[in-house]
């Protein structure tokens, strides 16, 4: 790699607006800055772009779009990147925002989880219900564990390379990887609360093969309590019922499915409702910071509905005062697609 | 009018008024008991997941398997779990007791 191509992780990384969440208001926003002539950059804490829609309920119809009578929450997202992909918009997905702060020459800077530094004047945040986030076990003293001996992804096989691993859950994720490191670990423990599985057959019909040929365990129950010393797991306790089991393992994975929280948002000085949504007025969606806007579920305003058709109304608002403190030297044109030959040129249409 | 008895989070009891045809996640929602309901009563969020009191369990419809997969995700699971989403009032369940699960 020539020092050109290199790009530091530290590096500051400029652009017009900062969108937070690339879900579908996120990326309406897109469209709405980019007829008005600014680049917008997309961060997300999963790794594609439709937030819930895709996480949450990607096959399930939704009727309330406008023009849509019916639209699955896939392929909105589909259509929502295609109507924003002439303004080339720039994603960083599987990146989470840590921290929002103004700079002395006014614009904003935002640091990523992955130590990215991002710059623009204006900020949307269009972050839904918060950030997706592994589900912990409901036990005491995880902390020690977490990242050490206890994981809830797999971010490196060579953690689990020669252990006794301990992996929970019963959905897709939990069989992948189940039948995925059986042949880098030295004993592989499967713990359900049921012998049903959620996964497609093929997997579940594979793991109980490997069950039968005794090459790993299927305990029924769940975790109860961990053991060990300084981080390192010596052993994992299940409960049945009233029975438990203690399972020697140094390593202990679990699948409980992401959970949704607010996350460091609440540490940005910004007003909040009810200390889960962002306050903002109806004229610009912007928040009690100026230049930082929220639009989306995430928001509040007196009347507010948690729709996605709110939220597109939303990003188009904000999106003309993002243009004025993005080009303070520019006159904002109102103009429409049906005839603007401008904006025609935007849109690559013309 | 059918009334259910519910447990916080923090363990406070309190007696709420049911009403008919509502999904008991919105009821726990709309009395602003810490159920999020995020996606809106479709079983695919898990943010409405309460342990019904063991003597009420038998007595509620069954889950479907829609309801089952997604709890298979949660932590802190019991035999008598349910998504609150999945539950919709009506007289019948007039005492129903039961306890919002951790988060």
């Amino acid at each position: 790699m020539s020092p050109a191509e290199f790009v530091s992780p530290l590096a500051t990384q400029e652009t017009d607006v900062l969108i937070i969440g690339a879900g579908p208001v996120g990326l309406f926003a897109v469209f709405e800055l980019g007829l008005l002539g600014l680049k917008a950059r997309l961060i997300d804490t999963l790794d594609r772009p439709g937030g819930q829609c895709a996480e949450l309920y990607p096959e399930k119809p939704i009727y309330d779009i406008p023009g849509l009578p019916s639209v699955s929450g896939q392929e909105l997202t589909d259509r929502l990147m295609q109507q924003a992909a002439p303004f080339e918009p720039d994603f960083r997905f599987s990146q989470r925002v840590e921290h929002l702060s103004k700079r002395p020459d006014g614009r904003f800077q935002i640091v990523t989880d992955a130590g990215e530094v991002h710059v623009a004047p204006v900020v949307f945040i269009a972050a839904g219900a918060g950030s997706f986030t592994p589900r912990k076990p409901k036990i005491d003293g995880l902390a020690p564990y977490e990242g050490k001996s206890l994981f809830y992804a797999v971010r490196s096989r060579a953690d689990f390379e020669g252990r006794d691993l301990v992996i929970t859950g019963g959905g897709d994720s939990a069989l992948d990887w189940t039948l995925d490191l059986l042949p880098d670990v030295n004993s592989l423990t499967l713990v359900h609360r049921r012998d049903k599985f959620r996964a497609a057959p093929h997997s579940v019909a594979a793991m109980e093969q490997v069950v039968a040929d005794g090459r790993m365990n299927f305990v029924l129950g769940e975790l109860d309590s961990l053991t060990g010393e300084n981080g390192e797991l010596t052993a994992v306790t299940i409960r049945n019922k009233d029975e438990t089991t203690a399972i020697p393992a140094d390593r202990l994975l679990t699948f409980f499915g992401l959970n949704i929280e607010l996350g460091p948002i609440a540490e940005w000085s910004l007003d909040l409702e009810d200390g889960k949504q962002i306050r903002v007025d109806t004229e610009k969606f912007q928040t009690s910071t100026p230049g930082i806007f929220a639009i989306g579920d995430i928001n509040w305003y007196p009347g507010k509905l948690k729709l996605i058709l709110s939220g597109f109304h939303e990003g188009a608002l904000a999106a003309q005062e993002a243009f004025r403190i993005a080009r303070p030297d520019e006159k904002l044109r109102f103009q429409y697609t049906t005839s603007s030959s401008e904006l025609q040129k935007r849109l690559k249409v013309a | 009018m059918a009334h259910f008895h519910v447990t916080s989070r923090a363990g406070e009891a309190q007696t709420l008024e049911g009403v008919d045809g509502w999904r008991l996640m919105e009821l726990l929602r709309d009395h602003k008991m810490g159920i999020e309901g995020i996606c809106g009563g479709q079983a695919d969020c898990a943010s409405c997941h309460i342990h019904v009191d063991p003597a009420w369990a038998g007595r509620l419809p069954e889950p479907r398997e829609e309801e089952e997969d997604k709890l298979d995700e949660l932590p802190s699971v019991t035999e008598t779990s349910r998504l609150s989403c999945q539950i919709i009032w009506g007289e019948e369940l007039d005492g129903l007791t039961l306890t919002v699960a951790p988060d």
